[in-house]
């Protein structure tokens, strides 16, 4: 066995998720916020690992 | 005459294989600006490029700690700083001059959190590989980042379900150095802390060698794009979480007894594609950097698998485990907390550092133990 199977389990993997994803939860392109967070004027509403839910 | 045999010793298909590698990195990039939004597409080549950099120049976070504390080379440690800095430069001014637009990883400094950080220190180094080391090792054919990876979203997810519980043992408010002070402040202390380390460095290590530099400055550029594009700096555990909770809910689990997850903010990132959450961009894109960058090297996927003890194995599943929980406890790994937390000004990446690189000394106790190296 080499890193070439590990490697493709991973990507199959990967595949495997994002084919789930897309089929739970499409997204809409007519939805998206402006390309660049800075200079929007909006409120940065992404999640992440050092805030609490809001 | 040694270029010319080193084109000829080129293994056929070389050129098709490299070049079917970067079409496909542009296609996906190009498919999920076109059919998610162009921020996501952005997000996603954010993401290749942090990928691209930490397997193509060999560059991480838990391997220069190990290094420091096992041979006393601070080279990585000093590059890692120079990163920080140089998104701190940047990334504090702007978080003063546009507030609510951009937001820092900011969070508060609480037993759990400190305790979180411990155990993730401690983890890391057990396997060798912290948020984004873990992702880039699976990508790029690592078994052990393969088995860990997974067990690592799980405890992320399992960290956030009871995080308001455990934040409730006790938590300062957020504390966060803002605007020139804090920009002064930050640097002086990254600039003492790799004094610190310079000066506990062997003699004759404690040169940054090209690559260092070269990564430092390529991971300051995209942590600092990574801000512009998102609003929020670079983060790698919460998307791990994320995943598991879409799995969770789509086989009929019920949130609604985590304060956490039932928040209307987090439920509506459930019920949204993965596609349009930025740290799973970032974490899809340091996975397939990686493994663009190994398919890319002559026989960078032609290495055997190394041979382990069933300990390792089990080790190695309650690592990922444990780093996923504990990142989430400690409000980051070493990318959210450490890299993020000090770059934006929060005081907790600070504390997060301490408590990591304390736990540290342990994981690298507990390595040849469970048979992931040689004892010695």
């Amino acid at each position: 066995m080499t890193r070439r199977s590990t490697a493709t389990l991973m990507a199959l993997g990967v595949a495997g998720l994002l084919a789930f994803d897309l089929a739970a939860s499409p997204p809409n392109p007519y939805r998206a916020p402006p390309a660049f967070a800075f200079g929007s004027g909006l409120a940065a509403a992404g999640g992440f690992c050092g805030a609490l839910p809001d | 005459m040694a270029l010319a045999e080193g084109i000829e010793a080129r293994p056929a298909g070389q050129g098709t294989r490299r070049a079917a590698l970067l079409l496909g990195a542009l296609a996906a990039v190009a498919a999920v600006a076109l059919f998610v939004g162009a921020r996501y597409g952005l997000m996603l080549a954010i993401g290749l490029g942090f990928g691209i950099t930490l397997e193509g120049l060999r560059f991480g976070f838990a391997g220069p700690w190990r290094a420091m504390i096992l041979r006393r080379e601070p080279a990585g440690i000093l590059a890692q700083l120079l990163a920080i800095g140089l998104v701190s430069v940047v990334a504090i001014p702007l978080l003063s001059s546009h507030a609510g637009e951009l937001s820092g990883a900011q969070a508060p400094i609480g037993w759990a959190m400190i305790g979180g950080a411990f155990v993730f220190g401690a983890a890391m180094q057990v396997v060798l590989g912290c948020g984004s080391g873990t992702l880039v090792n699976a990508g790029s054919g690592n078994p052990i980042g393969l088995v860990a990876l997974p067990f690592f979203a799980i405890g992320s997810f399992a960290g956030a379900y009871g995080l308001i519980w455990w934040t409730g043992l006790g938590a300062l408010p957020v504390l966060t150095l803002r605007g020139g002070f804090g920009l002064g402040v930050t640097l002086g202390a990254l600039a003492l802390v790799a004094g610190l380390f310079w000066a506990l460095g062997k003699p004759g290590s404690r040169r940054l060698p090209a690559r260092y530099v070269v990564a430092a400055v390529l991971l300051a550029a995209l942590g600092i794009a990574n801000l512009l594009v998102a609003g929020q700096p670079w983060g790698v555990v919460y998307g791990l979480g994320l995943w598991v909770a879409k799995g969770a809910v789509a086989m009929g689990a019920d949130l609604g007894g985590s304060a956490f997850w039932a928040a209307p903010g987090s439920m509506e990132r459930v019920t949204s594609s993965l596609l349009t959450d930025y740290t799973s961009l970032t974490d899809l894109g340091l996975i397939a950097g990686a493994f663009g960058v190994a398919a890319w090297r002559s026989g960078g996927l032609s290495q055997k698998l190394p041979r382990y003890p069933a300990r390792a194995w089990v080790a190695t599943i309650v690592a990922g485990l444990l780093l996923g929980y504990s990142s989430r406890l400690a409000f980051g790994c070493n990318v959210g907390a450490f890299f993020s937390g000090i770059s934006t000004g929060s005081l907790h990446g600070w504390v997060w550092f301490a408590a990591a690189f304390a736990g540290a000394f342990v994981g690298i106790r507990i390595r040849p133990l469970v048979g992931l190296e040689a004892r010695t």
